[in-house]
């Protein structure tokens, strides 16, 4: 398995380069029916994990620098407005100070974030602040946070988010349909947001805080997969619980499963709660072990996150200078 | 020969110091480029400056720990290194005999200050050591990490923590003991030999349950790994408790040897290999001395197509690559369900790749260094023998440090059955995989070894995994999860895999025993209340063997026999010779009880047995070697469907001996006052006691219950007692009725069936008996009689492989030679030298030591989430 060149310091996009995408495959039942997650060991296995890998000095610095360029920076507010907006693109295409980047040996190269995520009607802002940066604009849809609207809006709403310049689609699934069972239903939903997609990116937010057991999450991530998902993302960032370690490895298996049985990568969001550094290291850790270093890559990998660039910083300026490090000594995105 | 204080007083506080981690420079900074494209965790290393420290670079000279200093000896001077590097820690000496004794003496010295402490004193020391294991926590991780090789994030998140987690449990046990255990006692000193793959937390789970007992303690640390057992004495030291109580005599097999050998001990516990605990059964083989062997294994690892793969995967890292695979419980056989075998093999292979092996100081590492090198030849060894044997062995393709003892985790498939890979203890990371289609062909498969220490179910189906858990034969049986300990969880095997348990309230029973004749009657009235009108004043039973303490319960002690004999007046037709009756009895012959028939002995000779005046009385079967092969394996076809009856069924069975008994009470008295030399009033005493003990173990029967382990994770542990399977009991001549009652309606209560021998001198009784147990519905082959001599059929019972554990009521030279037969399938033995057992009063300790040595214990560990 090769690595390809770290993209925390790359000029292009990962997106661009990256294994091609999910093209599905049709619904196959068994593949839910033999689903078995063992929930106090996917603890016990998300609790030692970090434990048994340790990241530091040099190394570390690299790895933050890896979560800086797997970051989709996000803002998902009622109170967003173009001004807001702005800035945070500003934050997005240079995330450090100039100093600092330097002093790490970053050269002329300037690390950069993922993509930038907002709500639709900021689509067309944010697309206009990071032109020529190579910075993909990421919409929530499909009536985020609770996906609830009628279904003909959620695909409108997917189109309008495209055309509007959005290269990434984050929708949300119907909660119901997996609490109920009705995989096939979920199947059909999906399936018709990717077409509804088109060319853009397809991310499924799952909202695992919303169904109830590990083994629904992976019979969901799985549904996702096999109905095209390139992304499958843990939550919303609305749900009372958000990322957790344990539902990250459910995921990542689930991922890992799909490559074996049809050969195809698929990404991994994890969103919501993550907001330090050492959290963002965890979940390195937990990709790398449980997918592999391909996966660490932006195509793979996505952390969702409004806070965590700016814990980040400081461990990086810690990195620099030896000393330990205070936010406002950072941009603000 | 020099002695005095080398400790590290003066160093105390240097231990608190932490490491000195060099903070980022700009110079280290420019290597995150590099670092960005290079290996993808870099190194991790933990500091071990405070350990060097404290060895003195390596040139400190260790000397034995005894009565509270450290003392140089005379012992040949040994070098310990670390297996990862090689570098020199340091050099001690291995004990010798001199060393032992001074040490024993010390011991025994320190017992009356130690046990006048009582339990709370005991406690305060017990809590004082936890909490300075726990303050100088990093340096014993990284000291054991350097000694043994282990992986720093396992001493330091596995080893070290449980061992603290030992001794404040313990704490608590001392404070208790006094209360939960009374009528027991501390054994004396005890010799506590522990192994090198986990060698503080070996320490902690023999060191704290013996010192909160009130015992002291001579413990002798492996050759490999004798730093932190001199660590621990040092702060041990320090902390004030009091000299002699804990002594380290460091050293290899010859030092272990001469410790098993010293006649000043009470107790020995070893953990280490199944072949050493054989030999230490035999050198303490007729001695008083309390044994327990926490022996080798060659645990099943037992994946159902029902499990959750990936959790499983992950279990299989930690139950056999855990610590090098050098566990005593390692999962080590995988035995998977032929539908997943596949995959879960495709999922292993990928698993092995990212597992990492090198220098147990680098704190990402999964694996360190196998503990010496002649480890490293043992495991190469096996895995040639595998590849002979036409086996796939398969290892990941990363490199491994080009120096120190380094093996990768290994995956052997396709090994035929009896292969060595198969079947023997590897003690390194090695896998090996077999394929099942049933539930029940998984059973048979889990439990085709010698061994029984622990067992690893992996299932997302409740109900298999608790038709299988007491199914299979192991101490410890993990579902969903492997390798969890605790202090409140008792741990040790079945089977060749030793007996006796570490941890909790079972572990505690290990290092106490019962006051001999001192407890309060258990249930009823004691000797005194027999038959009607009756009192006990005439001549007790006797017989060659009988202790002082049982010949002394009925007054005259042996020796003093002439003219006691009585015959009845009236004589119910009982099979002995009956001759007062005028024309003669009509004839009747005692039979052997075998498979539920009375059979004639195979040899075809009989024994006479006369009256103290030489009188002829009657004759009775003399079995020979193959009736004791005979009822074992009628036994053995009865084991399984006794041991899965209900506690209910086996009470109302006992009941139901005990009312057709009754009704023969006063014929048996007859009996026993004609053929056993007892006065009419103490034979009825011996009836009515053995009806007692029908009673006593009916009631126990469905009251043995188990309990529910309060163990320090999300999870049920729950302790089942089990039934140990067959056991052969050797009666005495003290009680030729309710001394075969009594243990037989003990062992059965429990679910286990039973080769009796009946009082050599008086077998009478328990021929007669044989009448009334066939009339009772016991299952054939659930209890089995075979009357003899003795020295013809003990050693037979002793020796055989297919009986797990032996009684013995007599305590003479030939129980000596039966402990020693023993140690070839490690039977459990309990010889009742101190005449523990009163069968005409059983006192409540004497209860509790048949039901303990009736039931062995399985902890069943059950996680759950959240």
């Amino acid at each position: 398995m090769t690595v390809t060149a770290p993209s925390a310091t790359g000029p292009a996009h990962a997106a661009a380069t990256a294994s091609p995408r999910n093209p599905g495959v049709p619904f196959d039942p068994a593949r839910l029916r033999r689903i078995r997650v063992n929930r106090a060991a996917a603890d016990q296995r998300a609790a030692t994990l970090v434990r048994r890998r340790s990241v530091k000095g040099a190394w570390q610095a690299a790895w933050l620098l890896r979560a800086v360029a797997l970051m989709d920076l996000t803002t998902l507010a009622g109170d967003d407005t173009p001004g807001r907006v702005r800035r945070l693109c500003g934050k997005a295409r240079r995330p450090l100070r100039p100093g600092i980047s330097r002093a790490l040996g970053l050269g002329g190269e300037r690390a950069r974030v993922a993509a930038v995520c907002v709500h639709h009607e900021l689509v067309a802002v944010a697309r206009e602040a990071l032109a020529g940066s190579g910075i993909p604009v990421a919409a929530v849809s499909t009536g985020f946070p609770a996906g609830l609207s009628p279904f003909a809006l959620r695909l409108a709403e997917i189109r309008e988010s495209v055309a509007a310049g959005a290269g990434e689609i984050d929708v949300v699934i119907t909660r119901g349909l997996a609490l109920r069972g009705e995989w096939e239903a979920l199947y059909d939903e999906i399936a018709a947001f990717r077409e509804a997609c088109g060319e853009a990116h397809l991310k499924v937010i799952l909202g695992t805080g919303e169904l109830g057991t590990l083994a629904n999450v992976r019979r969901a991530a799985t549904v996702a997969m096999m109905a095209g998902a390139d992304f499958v993302k843990t939550s919303t960032g609305k749900e009372r619980v958000n990322a957790t370690l344990p539902v990250g490895l459910t995921l990542a298996r689930a991922i890992r499963e799909h490559r074996l049985e049809t050969g195809v990568h698929v990404g991994l969001k994890a969103a919501g709660g993550i907001g330090t550094a050492k959290e963002a290291l965890a979940w390195l850790i937990l990709v790398r072990e449980e997918l592999g270093p391909r996966w660490m890559e932006p195509d793979l990998f996505r952390f969702g996150a409004s806070s965590l660039l700016a814990d980040i910083e400081r461990q990086l300026e810690h990195h620099v200078t030896g000393r330990y490090s205070a936010f406002h000594r950072h941009p603000l995105g | 020969m020099s002695e005095g204080k080398t400790g590290a007083a003066g160093r105390r506080g240097d231990r608190t110091g932490r490491g000195s981690a060099a903070p980022a420079t700009g110079a280290a900074a420019i290597r995150v480029r590099d670092a960005l494209s290079g290996s993808a965790y870099g190194p991790a290393p933990e500091s071990d400056e405070w350990a060097m420290e404290w060895l003195q670079g390596g040139e400190r000279v260790f000397g034995h720990w005894i009565g509270g200093l450290e003392r140089a000896g005379r012992g040949a001077l040994h070098e310990t290194r670390c297996p990862a590097d090689d570098r020199l820690l340091g050099t001690f000496r291995y004990g010798d005999r001199s060393d032992v004794d001074r040490a024993v003496a010390a011991a025994a010295a320190a017992l009356p200050v130690w046990q006048a402490l009582g339990g709370h004193g005991r406690a305060r020391h017990l809590y004082r050591l936890s909490r300075r294991l726990h303050r100088h926590a990093r340096l014993f991780a990284v000291l054991e990490s350097l000694d043994n090789g282990k992986a720093i994030r396992e001493s330091r998140d596995l080893d070290v923590p449980l061992a603290v987690r030992h001794f404040q449990h313990h704490a608590g046990w001392a404070e208790l003991v006094p209360g939960e255990f009374p009528g027991h006692e501390p054994l004396g000193v005890v010799g506590q030999i522990i192994p090198w793959n986990f060698p503080l937390l070996m320490l902690a789970w023999k060191v704290a349950p013996a010192l909160a007992a009130g015992n002291a303690v001579v413990l002798k640390p492996a050759e490999y790994t004798p730093l932190t057992a001199l660590l621990f004495a040092e702060i041990a030291h320090e902390s004030g408790l009091p000299p002699g109580v804990l002594n380290v005599v460091a050293g290899d097999g010859g030092t272990g040897a001469e410790l098993v050998r010293h006649p000043g001990l009470a107790g020995v516990a070893f953990t280490g290999s199944t072949s050493v605990g054989r030999e230490i059964r035999r050198a303490t083989a007729g001695r008083a001395i309390h044994l327990s062997l926490e022996l080798g294994g060659k645990s099943p690892f037992v994946v159902f197509e029902s499990a959750d793969l990936d959790a499983a995967v992950e279990g299989v890292v930690d139950g056999v690559w855990l610590n090098q695979g050098e566990v005593c419980c390692a999962g080590s056989r995988l035995l998977v369900h032929e539908s997943v075998e596949e995959r879960l093999h495709e999922m292993l292979r990928a698993r092995m790749e990212r597992i990492r092996v090198g220098h147990p100081l680098d704190k990402g590492m999964d694996m360190g260094a196998i503990v010496a090198e002649r480890q490293v030849e043992r495991i190469r060894g096996y895995l040639r023998s595998a590849a002979e044997d036409g086996a796939r062995v398969l290892q990941p393709a990363r490199d491994l440090p080009v120096n120190g003892c380094f093996v990768p985790p290994t995956l052997c498939t396709g090994a035929p059955p009896a292969s060595r890979v198969v079947t023997e203890e590897i003690f390194g990371p090695v896998l090996v995989s077999q394929s099942f289609r049933t539930p029940a062909e998984a059973v048979a498969l889990a439990n085709d070894t010698r061994y029984g220490l622990a067992a690893s179910l992996w299932t997302e189906d409740l109900s298999l995994a608790m038709e299988v858990a007491p199914r299979i034969r192991a101490g410890t049986v993990w579902i969903n999860c492997t390798n969890r300990f605790d202090a409140a969880a008792g741990f040790g095997g079945y089977r060749e895999s030793g007996f006796g348990r570490e941890g909790g309230r079972e572990g505690m029973r290990e290092y106490l025993r019962p006051v001999g004749g001192a407890g309060e009657a258990e249930t009823g009235a004691g000797t005194g209340a027999v038959h009607a009108g009756g009192t006990v004043d005439g001549v007790g039973p006797r017989g060659e063997e009988a202790g002082e303490a049982l010949a002394g319960e009925g007054g005259v002690g042996p020796g003093s026999s002439s003219g006691s004999v009585r015959f009845a007046s009236e004589n119910g037709g009982a099979i002995d010779g009956g001759a007062a009756e005028a024309g003669g009895a009509i004839d009747r012959t005692a039979k052997l009880w075998i498979g539920g028939s009375q059979r004639r002995p195979d040899g075809g000779y009989s024994l006479a047995l006369r009256d103290a005046a030489g009188a002829a009385l009657a004759e009775v079967p003399r079995g020979n070697r193959k009736d004791v092969r005979d009822a074992v394996e009628a036994a053995g076809r009865a084991r399984a469907g006794w041991a899965a009856s209900t506690a209910y069924l086996r009470s109302q069975i006992l009941y139901f001996v005990a009312e057709n008994l009754a009704p023969r009470a006063e014929e048996l008295a007859a009996l026993l006052s004609r053929s056993a030399e007892m006065e009419r009033a103490a034979a009825r005493a011996e009836v009515e006691a053995a009806l007692r003990s029908l009673f006593t173990f009916a009631a126990w029967a469905d009251k043995n219950d188990g309990r529910v382990h309060a163990t320090p994770f999300r999870n049920v542990t729950f302790a089942m007692n089990e039934a140990v399977g067959t056991v052969g009991i050797r009666c005495g001549n003290a009680s030729p009725l309710a001394g075969v009652v009594g243990p037989v309606a003990a062992a059965l209560a429990q679910g286990n069936v039973v080769v009796a021998l009946p009082s050599e001198r008086f077998p009478l009784p328990a021929m007669e008996l044989v009448q009334i147990l066939e009339t009772s519905d016991i299952p054939p082959g659930t209890v089995n009689v075979v009357s003899g001599l003795h020295r013809e059929v003990l050693p037979t019972l002793a020796a055989h492989d297919d009986v797990e554990q032996l009684w013995d009521f007599v305590g003479d030279a030939l129980s000596a030679d039966a402990e020693r037969l023993s140690a070839g399938n490690l039977k459990r033995t309990w010889v009742d030298r101190e005449g523990v057992v009163d069968w005409r009063a059983l006192s409540r300790p004497a209860t509790e030591a048949l039901l303990a040595h009736g039931a062995q214990v399985k902890n069943v560990w059950v996680p759950y989430g959240v």
